[in-house]
């Protein structure tokens, strides 16, 4: 008899990884475990759109009613504490135990940690839906909200508290906003994009100290200067949920190690999305873990294909987006193995920077403008990177020359 | 009700590509197919409400500018995550090189 397929994390991975059990004809059981209390739901709306209404709402990925229809087992609220790789059973928080045939970790990053004393209750990070809530309630006119990191996280939610009228002071150590995988051209815009906004970015100066007495933090740069606000947001990144992968002995690098089909050291455990580092074959297999969304989808739905048996290598392009006042942000690729770049300018501002390999070969391409208006020729560009092709930098540069034509060459 | 609205001329949307067009209040997604024939769907992703005119067009399929949903623009059926619902689509014909489309 199945024991089943068993996901442990019930978010954008885990959540479509079930979904798509069930549309590749999986009959047997589906368990999807989440400590989280809601259902499987959508993160990016929790620094953009939920941030900015009335009612923040949850953007579910499958409502009640589909994961009923589709047999899919939730169980919410409950932690997975341990695996027996020997008896192929979970063990949960509430005692129980869960047998699987094939196990899927999908446990996702937590932010990291600010390591620094004197942090207390008006000291928060944002990552879940409950976070999102906590943290919306005192984004009001003439709150003052310091944000830590100049990340996208901090920055989203940097132009959401300033949608609602908040005082917001950006503290970035590094010389710039963005620094990891976004070019310095684009970044000038997001960061003048927050300036006319009325949001004030210090960069390149550390926090020396932060003390938190439950009304205000007040927080001290090695600089000197002293910042005082009502909330203080930390986003300075994210790592990966590895600690039961890491007990059950499985091999951890910067995340669940996985292979290109995401198996982990042990062939019947699988893992994808935030919490697993595997190697991206276009880039030759350089082993990479990302925190992107749509990334966490498209494992999700290969980790279910390879439970069932189908043996496929991952070949995607990674592909990130990010809003910000009327600005959309879109990279495909990764931008630090270009060595040159090449510019396309779209109109209205909009314009794409590509990024060529020694060799000529397109390895990334990193967009900016209102709107949608660079999606199209990312989305080319992103196809382009996935054959590996090397079109000539002055048909990339010319908006005479259709990317679409290239594709076919 | 056969209500059929002028909603541009053959040659406003090159093949296989995608304009808007918007009437009564309403905004739609036009597209020429590679083998020349014009659909009409709603304008707006079921997903987030994101207009799909800025989307990239690769033979049948019409892919969201914003998260990169999925739809057949013949059929509106919704082709994978995270769209899942499917997209209304409008009866065409072509008449003397101006696309009508039947808005119900
Ligand atoms: C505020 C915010 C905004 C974002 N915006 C964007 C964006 O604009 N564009 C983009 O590309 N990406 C964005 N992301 C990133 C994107 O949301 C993530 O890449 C994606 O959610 C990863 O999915 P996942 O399923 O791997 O992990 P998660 O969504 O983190 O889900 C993992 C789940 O597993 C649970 N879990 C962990 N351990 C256990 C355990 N032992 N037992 C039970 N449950 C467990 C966790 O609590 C969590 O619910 C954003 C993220 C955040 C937080
Ligand atoms: S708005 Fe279309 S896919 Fe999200």
């Amino acid at each position: 008899m199945a024991r089943g397929m068993v996901i442990i994390g019930a978010g954008e991975c885990g959540g479509r990884a079930a979904l798509a059990l069930r549309e590749l004809g999986y009959d047997g059981p589906v368990t999807l475990v989440g400590d989280e209390p809601h259902l499987p739901y959508e993160r990016p709306p929790l620094s953009k759109e939920a941030m900015v209404s009335e009612a923040p709402e949850i953007k579910a990925i499958a409502s009640d009613a589909i994961l009923a229809e589709k047999s899919i087992r939730h169980i919410h609220s409950v932690q997975a504490v341990a695996i027996d790789r020997a008896a192929h059973a979970v063990s949960l928080s509430d005692g129980s135990a869960l047998p699987y045939d094939k196990l899927l970790l999908a446990t996702g990053s937590t932010p990291r940690k600010l390591p620094m004393p004197g942090l207390g209750p008006r000291c928060v990070y944002l990552r879940t839906f409950t976070d999102a809530l906590a943290i919306r309630a005192h984004l009001t006119a003439g709150n003052r909200i310091a944000v830590i990191g100049g990340g996208f996280i901090g920055l989203e939610l940097a132009a959401a508290a300033r949608k609602l009228g908040a005082a917001v002071i950006v503290i970035e150590a590094q010389p710039r906003i963005l620094m990891r995988g976004v070019p310095a051209e684009i970044a000038q815009i997001i960061h003048d994009a927050h300036v006319a906004e009325g949001v004030d970015i210090l960069c390149g100066d550390g926090i020396a100290s932060i003390a938190d007495d439950g009304n205000e933090v007040r927080i001290t740069l090695v600089g000197g200067q002293e910042i005082s606000a009502d909330l203080a947001v930390i986003g300075i990144g994210a790592v990966p949920v590895t600690g039961l992968a890491a007990e059950a002995g499985l091999a951890i690098d910067n995340g669940v190690a996985v292979d290109a089909e995401l198996r982990s050291s042990d062939p019947d455990i699988l893992a994808a999305g935030d919490c697993c580092s595997f190697p991206l074959a276009v880039y030759g297999g350089r082993r990479v873990r990302l925190e992107a969304w749509r990334n966490a989808q498209e494992q999700g739905a290969l980790a279910a294909r390879n439970m069932l048996g189908a043996g496929e290598a991952h070949a995607a392009v990674p592909w990130f987006w990010s809003d910000q006042y009327g600005l959309s942000l879109q990279i495909a690729g990764l931008s630090d193995e270009g060595r040159s770049t090449v510019r396309r300018d779209l109109g209205d501002g909009a314009f794409i920077l590509f990024h060529l390999a020694e060799d000529g070969r397109l390895v990334a391409a990193s967009g900016i403008g209102p709107g949608n208006a660079v999606a199209r020729d990312i989305r080319l560009a992103e196809m382009l990177i996935g054959k590996r092709a090397k079109p000539a930098p002055e048909a990339l540069g010319s908006q005479a020359v259709k990317l679409k034509s290239l594709l076919a060459a | 009700m056969s209500d059929w609205v002028e909603a541009c001329a053959t040659g406003d949307i090159d093949e296989e590509d995608v304009m808007r067009f918007d009437h009564g209040g309403r905004t739609f997604a036009i597209y020429r197919s590679p083998d020349d024939e014009f659909f009409a769907t709603d304008g707006l992703c079921t997903h987030e409400k994101v207009h799909l005119a800025d989307g990239l067009v690769m033979d049948d399929i019409i892919e969201c500018p914003k998260h990169n949903g999925r739809f057949n623009y013949k059929t509106g059926d919704a082709r994978g995550a995270p769209v899942c619902v499917n997209l209304k689509t409008y009866p065409v014909k072509v008449d003397a090189g101006k696309v009508l489309i039947q808005i119900g």
